[in-house]
């Protein structure tokens, strides 16, 4: 029988994962583990460090103590194997762009330098766009765009990218309800094909039945596992202090 | 004399050939450079390197170096300077800006007068331009630059828009982020230097924002936006000289209102976002009074 250190581990592996941005601490202790071929939803209030996490873990900013592994090796060494979706609302719309420059994007890093993007990237793009719905939006400008299109269209942009890894911070914010079906089918795909997929999510109703596996987070670890397992008073109340509020306005 | 003949009047003149070359050269240049720091909110930061430039260029006067190089360094510190401000103290980059171009920009006029007290140089030929006085080495310099801007951004244009649009996302896939930004703050420092002699320090900006933000009114993509900007910045940039020929008026400034008037007619006829065509929601009352109405808030 293999000892448990040589066999390589398929997920993400975070162990004692400290952050503090100008001497507040945002994270403590980090100890997790994000298992390949799942979805992940990654819950807690306002300021709770769920993008801190995510970002510490793609090396995005600096952790004072702590190791983010990806197959036993260190994850921001492998973000050509990463695609995240920051929150809508840092991005600005106003940039000269149509869905489908934005889409190629998804193609820069599997392109490499001093190359222009090839017919393959040309397809997959394609095909990026058609699957989230977004073909006839290809030459509008994102501008023009509503809220929803604008996450679909940052949809088919990580697609593109044919990563393994997929981040998404607040996708389901300010957007309509075919959106959030169409966000959560291909997140069920993408974690269907093995992928490793995070996603930040503030909405505690009913759609948390999504997701494989739920993380409860305030600046350190509440609780992980299963919805059944995660959606408890006490854990709620642990992590959003008063769970009946947060609860009833979600 | 017919149109022909009018424009061909001042090509007798090497000095005026030489200006023009430099023109379009620097037209094209300034917008190139200018539509990405347009699209990443960084204008001032154009504004800020150029200022910049001044104490560089009095110390390699002073030192009997190549002035262009002395600039060249001090824009490059500056931009330096400003981020290592913004990185270490809760100041933040306008506010940083501000202090650092103005001290540098009062460190260039005090070395400049001392300098003048040996030597006669015209303090006025860096802040506002001398184009009429390029040498042919700064011509083949100008020129240089221009093809050498132009090719890196080719080369690096997939990368420069996916780090412009989204810098959190193209760091987040693996793009080397810190070392476009870096890339591209010296290549602006670049098209500042070698846009200084034809527009000098204090009005190159206009060069670098004015057309590329016209382009932005018009065009809807990054690389239509670079291209009809820099059209338009060689159409100002000639225009503006052969104003400046049949009207005896300087250069620099005649260059700088013919980009503003392309703008103008943008921001009031362009059919994207022209104002004239994309009137506020409550439409009553004269366009004049609407308009000034809005600005007043209400």
């Amino acid at each position: 029988m293999l000892k448990p250190s040589t066999l390589v581990t398929t997920g993400i592996q975070i162990r004692d994962l400290t952050v503090s941005y100008r001497s507040v601490l945002a994270l403590k202790d980090i100890n997790l583990s994000f298992g390949s071929g799942s979805l992940h939803g990654i819950l807690g209030p306002n300021g709770a460090g769920k993008s801190t996490l995510i970002k510490a873990m793609l090396g995005l900013i600096s952790a004072q103590s702590g190791s983010v592994l990806y197959r036993d090796r260190p994850l921001w060494q492998q973000r050509h194997r990463v695609a995240y979706v920051p929150q809508r609302s840092q991005i600005d719309w106003t940039y000269p762009a149509t869905a489908w420059d934005v889409v190629t994007m998804g193609r820069v890093q599997q392109t490499g330098w001093f190359r222009r993007l090839s017919s393959t990237s040309h397809q997959i793009a394609q095909q990026s766009l058609a699957r989230v719905g977004m073909q006839d939006f290809a030459q509008r400008g994102i501008g023009e765009l509503s809220g929803g299109q604008q996450q679909r269209v940052f949809l088919a942009r990580s697609l593109a990218q044919e990563a393994d890894l997929y981040f998404f911070d607040e996708p389901f914010v300010g957007v309509d309800q075919p959106t959030e079906q169409v966000l959560f089918e291909v997140f069920r795909e993408l974690a269907a094909a093995g992928k490793t997929v995070l996603v930040i999510h503030h909405d505690l109703g009913e759609s948390l039945e999504n997701f494989d596996q739920l993380l409860l987070l305030n600046k350190r670890v509440i609780a992980q596992g299963s919805p059944q397992q995660v959606i408890r008073p006490q854990f709620l109340q642990e992590t959003y202090g008063s769970w009946g509020d947060s609860w009833n306005a979600a | 004399m017919n149109l022909i003949e009018l424009l061909m009047d001042p090509l007798q003149f090497g000095f005026m050939q030489r200006s023009l070359v430099v023109a379009v050269a620097v037209g094209i240049l300034c917008a190139v450079m200018g539509s990405f720091l347009l699209v990443q909110r960084l204008a001032l930061l154009g504004d800020a390197i150029s200022h910049s430039l001044l104490p560089g260029l009095a110390i390699a006067f002073m030192l009997e170096v190549n002035i262009f190089v002395g600039a060249f360094i001090a824009g490059v510190l500056s931009t330096l300077l400003i981020n290592w401000i913004r990185q270490r103290t809760p100041i933040k980059e306008d506010a940083a800006m501000g202090i650092v171009f103005s001290a540098f920009f009062a460190l260039g006029i005090t070395l400049i007068s001392i300098i003048q007290r040996q030597v006669r140089i015209d303090l006025n030929h860096f802040l506002f331009g001398n184009i009429l006085g390029v040498t042919q080495t700064e011509v083949q310099a100008t020129v240089i630059t221009a093809v050498l801007v132009i090719v890196l951004v080719a080369l690096f244009y997939k990368e420069l828009n996916f780090f412009s649009f989204d810098p959190i996302g193209a760091e987040a896939a693996g793009l080397p982020v810190h070392l476009l930004g870096v890339g591209q703050m010296l290549l602006v420092a670049l098209t500042l230097v070698a846009s200084m002699k034809a527009v000098g320090v204090i009005l190159v900006l206009a060069m670098l924002i004015t057309p590329a933000g016209t382009a932005y009114l018009l065009v809807p993509r990054l690389h239509q936006v670079i291209g009809v900007g820099s059209l338009l910045g060689v159409v100002a940039s000639l225009g503006g000289m052969y104003l400046s020929y049949f009207f005896n008026i300087p250069s620099g400034p005649a260059i700088v209102l013919v980009a503003f008037g392309f703008f103008i007619l943008a921001f009031l006829f362009s059919p994207r976002s022209g104002i004239l065509f994309h009137r506020p929601k409550q439409a009553e009352g004269s366009p004049l009074w609407r308009e000034i109405r809005q600005l007043l808030g209400r």
